[in-house]
């Protein structure tokens, strides 16, 4: 049929008209913890420069570093975002696919936060008290036990007698990653339970056993983004979440923040460090790419400057904590240093 | 003398008055017919539901609150040579502009003699979008002559201020809010009984490309709309020709054995596949292996192609079959080729319900997200794609890519962007139905 013969030839045409041109715009992929602030930059940049917007895509921070190791070329991305730090088995899979240079970018810090209904209660936690709330075995009078807390109250006293009930981000979330590190592991710790776990299924299986939590329903994993844990909320008024500082800000008129060792958390408290659930946020670049894709160069020179990353800046009022070392980065990032091995 | 009816019981004495069986068949039917009733009003429940609670969050969308301000367009700040150079001036970012637009809502407000307590400059400058600025400055860079004069703008207000119009902030909501504060309210309520703030048709929703979420009342989804719009030209233009060879083959000259059994059985199959296998697929073939480029329209539109073959298979070799085979023998009768017969005769009069088909699948490609969400669609793009290749979204990526922002006047957006999405399909589905009662032939 003529019609078909004709839509062949087109898309025949059409490709190989699509592969001989160029790309001309960055492409980024991963975190969507670091999505938001990607975005600001992205749109900003198209604003000002004369390059096109780049395309941020999210996905994760794990699919955007595999994204990142496909390879170097036109249809690979050239930036990852990232919410923890790359892997050793990333930086082996990158250097199979002939990726070798990467350039590790340090944009500032993001906190973690505890908050509950804005017209419930007030919290004033701990790290053991999330850990004796939540994990499958504590230490109650000396022996370790199944987890027997009902109430905040049976956690520590000084807690409102309200129904534990937790919602924490799903295991593929880059946030729970760090919430098992210094929440859950720190508690374990404070708590006594590593010590009698350790003692009873020796050194690994005893530090694995301070991650395992409990199961009849008190902890829930939330696998979708904050907006699910905020509408969970929203219809059970006794659950406390887990969220990323910037989402707070964003709704704080529905959300109320609980302390953690006494201390608010706030783009101050994280930035000096007393605020102890926090973690830094990255993005990952290909070398290769630098002055083959159009912009790229600009675009993370742009975005670690002081404009959009400084503590003035507008991902600094988006809810990013900025990096005290922000000078070394732009010297790194101007040199274009690629990373060296993991320490 | 003995009573029929003592006699033979059951058989009534009267067709007036019913016995007992008979009324117990009458009430099942009744049963039956109010069963069929409730199970309608559930549906129409559920519709009303969802349809209310997408308008009442949705239309909002559409008129948004705009700040007219005149800006006075300062030569020191904006072209310090006073050459006006276009490459020179393009060194002055969105910042310096960010500047000029704030002075320009403080001298209204000092003009217009409006005083709130406590009000601060910052409170003044969050008052308006962040997008205002990026469209003063391609505004003066358009026409650098502007420099030094003072123009009337119409800039975005931002979007909690928005949200305080359509009642979604409040008064003691923006005390507990870090965003807003109860003083830009008052100043909100001052502006708006001066004229200054209002809320006006909002094009740029339509039209406009997204935004982050520094600026949610910027949010538009023109890009989504022609990407989606590209997919479906792809779409149209391969699954149509292919669907209907395909089909014209297998149901005219095809022998029937085994093998076109096991074709047919296939493609029924097909088209019961989840949506998200046809995603996998297009990503190996078309990005990992055939090295099409991310995030592109085209690549979208040969996977939704996959995913539409066998809807158009399946109904265009109905409405082949449904042509009656008369008219084939008679073609065939007078001397026409088995082609001249299908192409002259039986094609014409299938057409009809082959373009419903079609339309039908078309629709679903429009609504669908899930093989999207594989090959990049779901981006975050703000240059107007110039053609197949370049990056582009969906409308129902759009959608699902608002839900998940922190900002909650995304939920308005992604609402109003469900309801332009619906409008397309309405309109699909409505040229389906005419096609039909137009031409469709009954033998």
């Amino acid at each position: 049929m003529n019609a078909t013969r004709l839509a062949v030839s087109a898309i025949a045409l059409a490709a190989a008209a699509g592969a001989a041109e160029a790309r001309d715009q960055i492409q980024i992929a991963g975190s969507s913890t670091v999505l938001p602030y990607a975005t600001i930059v992205a749109e900003a940049f198209g604003e000002n420069f004369d390059f096109p917007t780049p395309v941020v895509e999210g996905g994760g921070s794990g699919a955007g570093r595999k994204k990142l190791c496909e390879g170097v070329g036109e249809s690979t991305i050239d930036i990852a975002n990232s919410s923890s730090r790359i892997k050793q088995s990333d930086i082996d899979l990158c250097a199979q696919n002939g990726v070798n240079d990467i350039m590790e970018v340090r944009i500032g810090y993001d906190g973690i936060v505890f908050a509950s209904d804005v017209n419930g209660a007030e919290f004033a936690f701990t790290p053991a008290d999330w850990y004796n709330a939540l994990a499958a075995e504590v230490v109650k009078d000396g022996a370790l036990v199944a987890n027997p807390n009902k109430t905040w109250a049976d956690v520590n006293p000084a807690l409102p007698a309200q129904d534990i009930l937790a919602f924490i981000p799903g295991t593929k979330h880059g946030t729970r990653e760090v919430f098992d590190v210094k929440v859950l592991e720190a508690g374990c710790k404070s708590t006594g339970a590593e010590e009698a776990l350790v003692a009873a299924k020796g050194e690994d299986d005893g530090k694995k056993a301070c991650l395992s939590l409990r199961t009849d329903g008190a902890s829930v994993d939330i696998d979708g983004d904050y907006t699910e844990t905020l509408s969970r909320i929203d219809a059970n008024k006794n659950a406390i979440g887990v969220f990323g500082l910037s989402f707070y800000q964003n709704n704080t008129e529905k959300l109320r923040v609980a302390t953690m060792d006494g201390v608010v958390p706030s783009v101050e408290t994280i930035s000096t460090g007393d605020y102890p659930v926090s973690r830094p946020l990255f993005f990952y670049v290909k070398t290769a790419h630098l002055g083959v894709i159009p912009g790229l160069q600009e675009y993370i020179d742009f975005f670690v400057s002081d404009d959009m990353a400084g503590p003035d800046g507008p991902l600094a009022a988006y809810g990013l904590v900025s990096d005290p070392e922000l000078a070394q980065t732009q010297a790194m990032v101007a040199a274009g240093t690629p990373m060296g091995p993991l320490n | 003398m003995t009573d029929a009816s003592a006699i033979r019981p059951g058989i009534r004495a009267s067709l007036m008055t019913p016995d007992t069986r008979t009324r117990r068949r009458n009430a099942a039917e009744a049963r039956f017919r109010l069963y069929g009733r409730i199970a309608i009003a559930i549906g129409l429940a559920a519709l009303v539901v969802l349809m209310g609670s997408v308008l009442a969050n949705g239309l909002g969308s559409f008129r948004q609150s705009f700040l007219t301000l005149e800006v006075h367009l300062d030569e020191k700040v904006l072209d310090k040579s006073g050459a006006r150079d276009p490459e020179a001036m393009k060194k002055v970012t969105t910042i310096g502009y960010g500047k000029i637009v704030d002075a320009a809502l403080k001298a209204t407000i000092a003009a217009e003699g409006i005083v709130v307590e406590g009000l601060t400059d910052k409170d003044v400058s969050d008052m308006i979008s962040k997008e205002a600025a990026a469209l003063v400055r391609n505004r003066v860079l358009a026409d650098p002559a502007l420099v030094g004069q003072t123009v009337a703008f119409k800039v975005l207000a931002n979007g909690r201020i928005d949200g305080y119009l359509k009642g979604r902030v409040t008064m003691d909501s923006a005390e507990r809010d870090s965003n807003v504060s109860p003083r830009q309210l008052e100043l909100a309520d001052a502006l708006v009984a001066r004229g200054i703030l209002a809320k006006s048709f909002n094009a740029g929703f339509i039209t406009g490309p997204d935004a982050s979420e520094l600026r949610p009342e910027a949010a538009g989804m023109g890009i989504a709309i022609l990407g989606s719009a590209y997919m479906m030209l792809v779409v149209l233009f391969l699954s149509l020709p292919i669907g209907v060879a395909a089909s014209i083959y297998l149901e005219e000259f095809a022998p029937k054995n085994r093998f076109t059994d096991l074709i047919e059985v296939n493609i029924s199959n097909l088209a019961a596949v989840p949506s998200i296998v046809f995603g996998i697929l297009g990503l190996a073939i078309f990005i990992n292996f055939a090295h099409l480029p991310q995030s592109a329209p085209v690549v979208g539109g040969l996977v939704l192609t996959l995913m539409t073959l066998p809807t158009v298979i399946i109904s265009t070799r109905a409405a082949l079959r449904a042509v009656p085979p008369s008219i084939r023998d008679a073609a065939l009768g007078i001397g026409a080729s088995k082609m001249q017969a299908i192409f002259h005769h039986v094609l014409p009069l299938a057409a009809p319900g082959i373009l419903t088909g079609m339309i039908i699948g078309l629709a679903q490609a429009l609504g669908e997200t899930a093989p999207l969400l594989l090959i990049g669609m779901v981006a975050f793009v703000r240059d107007y794609p110039g053609g197949l290749f370049d990056p582009a979204t969906a409308l129902p990526v759009q959608v699902y890519n608002w839900t998940q922002r922190a900002d909650p006047a995304f939920v308005e957006r992604a609402s109003g962007a469900i309801i332009v999405l619906m409008v397309f399909l309405l309109a699909m589905n409505m040229a389906a139905i005419v096609l039909r009662r137009r031409f469709e032939r009954r033998w």
